[in-house]
């Protein structure tokens, strides 16, 4: 029998059999609008429940069909083109919050749930998950997990990683497995939250989620300053995380356009802020300016700014925090007369970059500053790029564990169904 | 095992890196738990990254079960040695080697002290948070392998948070690098799983850890209750006025006795202690110490000291830290234990506590660390008394399992070891427990890392999951399938 022949009688017993777990309603052909990073998937399918989620899951893995998961679809383009995309697995359904113990600050919910439900549900009782995703009206609690999303609060209040106590994943095979629990504070077993943190969903999916909360701020204070180079903006980041203050966020922007400008965030009482607002402005000098909270939203600009617009490209970098201003001027160097760059460097030593120009000159200048980030210790992860360049490596060097990330993909997931080819060195 | 794999292991170590002799070999028998006993073959000492690589080459070569051990201060079992194998300490491997402030970044090797990562860099006022009750003498090997807490840990985070960058030995003897002093590399984060593996993924032979700046202020806050229901309260108020405290600490009236009686705290003689401690810019703990103080009061606290001097705060800690080797002082024998509640649950799991002590005729004496619900029950027995010892088992186990069904865990921070892993199947299901191990699978499919603790059955790692192949431990006749 012809090969296609072949898969396509095991996709067509595929979509029997999924309508029977979920009914009719919750499958459709995939359209247009469902490819992922160009990859054109056939069926999207809606589970309603974990049980039903499992159960699709095991059916794919044994039909050999390439699942992708998919929340709010705000980050699917980051990691490299899927290999194959069969099935869009849509996690839309599974958007509860299951549990909201505020007395504990704790709360359980499903991984389709909305950033934005969640946080407007923990605000009635004046707390938060204490981080600021990307577009958090439409990403998922599951998406935000699996790319490990996080903004300029995780300075003071860690990453995702640190805010997760408890994870239940689906696995490739059907089996569901919980691990961490409802308790901040737990060493019982392997700590898988922190594994499928950032695993692109290429482990198993993640179907709920446990989260230790922060209380809201009673007083949040902005203080930005201009600079005259990236170097005298270093200067004062570095004087600020050697100080005493207890700022919540710390961040410099800076662009091709624009003269560096460091944002500080305050969280606190009033009493609190007043001593400290004044004790950064005396740190600052003369160059403050009103920018408003608005600068907290810089970082969403500059991802956002890439969506649908072919010739640009965004990336993410991770250097050492005394190493910020090396980068940025490494940046301003390659692309001088070449390409306009904007970018948001947070205090932890994470940035985000926005290139916009030729094709060819966007694709080089990423290579070029791969390499000059990698040499010092840091890394280089492309989440958006034009089409032309798909063969430019979303990830870079995995270093000398990728072997052993390879073992452990192989046991989670030895068939490859779920994401393939989309996280590092084909993963 | 042969002479010449003694002589092979003498040949990396050197002679006084090798340890075969009966008397020597009992310092290593246990860890802080000295109820497991077991004596191992051999116990190696290494001085470098190589010498543990070559060793754990012969280990996998031959393949003989090893355990690595640092200071030996863990109370689950740990690092206890397992038959047939061999204990690699990591005691000599104890530099500080590279401190960079301007990053924030401290890399150390895995025998180096806890409290001497704060001592380095205290003169630039940093300090290394994790602060478990033993970080005078536990290394930060030992704390990677079990994620250890601390009283801070409410405001500050875990090992696991302030863990950078691993070098990993792995059961085979190559070297991987997980993590690394800059954040987010890409990968899975495999630094994530070993933090908290108990020895069982490999061998950390070089850490890079985070440092943090010493706050503008600490204020600690002594408060005296009438009993835990009334202190149980305060903890909720506190944190459900939105207060993220750096440590709260709770003691009931056995626990004072005793540490009064070990370092003379000079504690009030009370039905419960509330120990709070406030750090950040002087105005905004001033601010909230107020509240604090308010909250105390409306729950009855009928004393509130603040503490006015660092001697003063030093005190106060000092006897909090010295609760578990102070209940010497009251019973000869006692049992320590380490379960986690939601906070909420904090009133009825006490009451049920002291239910079940009135009816197994035991004194328990509770210290812990109120702000996480992480218990510490420590229960007291006399082993001379016939029964006594196992109804003060089978009470600590009852203990747990009350944990476990308020909706918490059985271990906050001294880890599953070798003894709670009969607890493992009551907190997770049989799929959890075998999917935590694939990781285990991938890591080390011999299972020759610490092998036979966290997991109450070894998952066979088969060459191919799903399809039967027989593991080499099988077929050795060491293990059989489930």
């Amino acid at each position: 029998m012809d090969s296609s022949v072949s898969s396509k009688a095991t996709a067509n017993t595929f979509e029997a059999d999924v309508r029977e777990i979920v009914t009719a309603k919750y499958v459709r052909t995939a359209g247009e609008s469902d490819a992922v990073a160009g990859a054109q998937p056939s069926l999207v399918v809606e589970p309603g429940s974990e049980q039903e989620l499992a159960k699709v899951l095991k059916l794919a893995n044994a039909a050999g069909l390439a699942v992708i998961p998919r929340g709010g679809g705000t980050k699917l383009e980051w990691g490299n083109l899927p290999e194959r995309a069969d099935v869009i697995l849509s996690m839309a359904r599974l958007n509860r919050v299951i549990e909201y113990a505020w007395a504990d600050l704790t709360v359980s919910v499903e991984a389709g749930c909305t950033i934005g439900k969640l946080q407007e549900t923990l605000a009635k009782h004046g707390q938060r998950l204490a981080m600021d995703a990307l577009w958090p009206e439409r990403a998922t609690v599951g998406g935000v997990l699996s790319t490990n999303d996080s903004g300029a609060l995780r300075l003071r209040f860690g990453s995702l990683r640190d805010l997760v106590i408890g994870t239940t994943l689906a696995l490739a095979d059907g089996t569901v497995a919980s691990s961490g629990g409802r308790v901040v504070k737990n060493v019982a077993g392997y700590d898988l939250p922190k594994l499928v943190t950032g695993a692109l969903g290429t482990l198993g999916i993640i179907t709920r989620v446990f989260f230790r909360l922060h209380p809201l701020p009673k007083e949040t204070r902005t203080i930005s300053c201009t600079m005259e180079d990236v170097r005298e903006a270093q200067r004062l980041v570095l004087a600020i995380q050697n100080s005493k203050l207890a700022h919540s966020a710390l961040q410099i922007c800076c662009g091709a356009e624009m003269q560096p400008r460091v944002d500080v965030l305050f969280e606190g009482t009033e009493a609190g802020l007043a001593a400290q607002v004044e004790q950064v402005k005396s740190m600052m000098g003369s160059t403050i300016t009103d920018a408003g909270k608005d600068v907290w939203s810089a970082r969403q600009e500059i991802c956002s700014a890439g969506k649908g617009n072919t010739e640009s490209a965004v990336a993410k970098f991770t250097t050492l925090p005394a190493q910020m201003a090396d980068t940025i001027e490494t940046i301003a160097r390659l692309s001088v007369g070449k390409l306009r760059w904007s970018i948001v460097a947070q205090a932890t030593g994470i940035g985000w970059a926005r290139f916009e120009g030729e094709i060819s000159a966007i694709e080089s200048e990423l290579r070029e500053l791969r390499a000059a980030i990698e040499r010092s210790g840091g890394s280089l992860v492309i989440t958006h790029r034009p089409a032309g360049i798909s063969a430019l490596d979303a990830w870079g060097n995995a270093g000398d564990a990728l072997p052993l990330m390879r073992a452990v993909k192989w046991q989670f997931d030895p068939r490859g169904s779920l994401n393939p080819g989309r996280f590092v060195g084909g993963i | 095992m042969e002479c010449r794999i003694f002589d092979e292991l003498r040949e990396i170590v050197g002679p006084r890196g090798l340890i075969t002799s009966r008397e020597e070999l009992h310092t290593y028998e246990c860890d802080g738990l000295t109820n497991f006993r077991v004596l191992p073959r051999a116990v190696l000492l290494p001085d470098s990254t190589e010498q543990v690589q070559k060793i754990v080459r012969v280990c996998h070569r031959e393949r003989i079960p090893f355990v690595a051990r640092g200071s030996g201060t863990g109370l689950s079992g740990g690092a206890l040695p397992v038959e047939n194998g061999v204990v690699i300490s990591l005691t000599r491997m104890n530099k500080i080697l590279e401190v960079d402030l301007s990053n924030a970044r401290v890399v150390v090797e895995p025998g180096v002290i806890n409290l001497d990562v704060t001592g380095r860099v205290a003169p630039q006022e940093y300090f290394y948070a994790p602060d478990p009750s033993s970080q005078s003498i536990c290394s930060i090997g030992g704390n990677v392998a079990e994620n250890s807490g601390g009283a801070h840990c409410l405001k500050y985070g875990f090992t696991t948070t302030h863990v950078l960058g691993l070098e990993v030995v792995l059961a085979d003897g190559s070297l991987v690098h997980l993590g690394g002093k800059t954040l987010d590399a890409p990968g899975y984060d495999l630094m994530g799983v070993f933090v908290g593996s108990e020895g069982t993924l490999g061998i950390a032979t070089k850490i890079d850890l985070r440092i943090v700046k010493r706050p503008e202020c600490v204020q600690t806050l002594l408060a005296a209750f009438p009993s835990t229901n009334e202190a149980g309260a305060a903890v909720s108020d506190i944190i459900a006025a939105g207060m993220l405290p750096a440590a709260i600490e709770m003691m009931d009236n056995l626990a004072i006795q005793a540490a009064e009686a070990a370092v003379h705290a000079n504690y009030p003689n009370c039905g419960a202690l509330l120990l709070v401690e406030l750090d950040g810019p002087v105005a905004e703990v001033a601010a909230l110490m107020a509240h604090v103080e308010e909250i105390c009061r409306k729950n009855n606290s009928w004393e509130i000291r603040v503490a006015q001097s660092d001697a003063e705060r030093a005190l106060v800690w000092k006897g909090r830290k010295a609760a578990f080797a102070a209940m010497g002082r009251l019973s000869p024998n006692y049992i320590v234990q380490d379960g986690v509640i939601p906070r909420t649950a904090l009133p009825n799991v006490m009451r049920e506590i002291g239910r079940l002590s009135t009816e197994a005729g035991l004194r328990v004496a509770n210290v812990f660390h109120a702000g996480d619900g992480n218990l510490h029950p420590l229960v007291l027995y006399d082993r001379r008394i016939p029964g006594h010892e196992e109804a003060a088992e089978a009470l600590s186990s009852r203990i747990l399992e009350l944990c476990i069904a308020a909706g918490g865990s059985i271990t906050g921070e001294h880890g599953v070891g070798e003894d709670k892993k009969k607890m493992m199947p009551k907190m997770y299901s049989e799929p959890d427990l075998e999917t935590m191990q694939r990781v285990r699978c991938a890591f080390d499919p011999l299972q020759l890392s610490n092998p036979s603790k966290i997991f109450p059955r070894p998952r066979l790692c088969g060459e191919k999951p799903g399809e039967y192949v027989a593991h080499p431990l099988e077929t050795a006749g060491i293990a059989e399938r489930f």
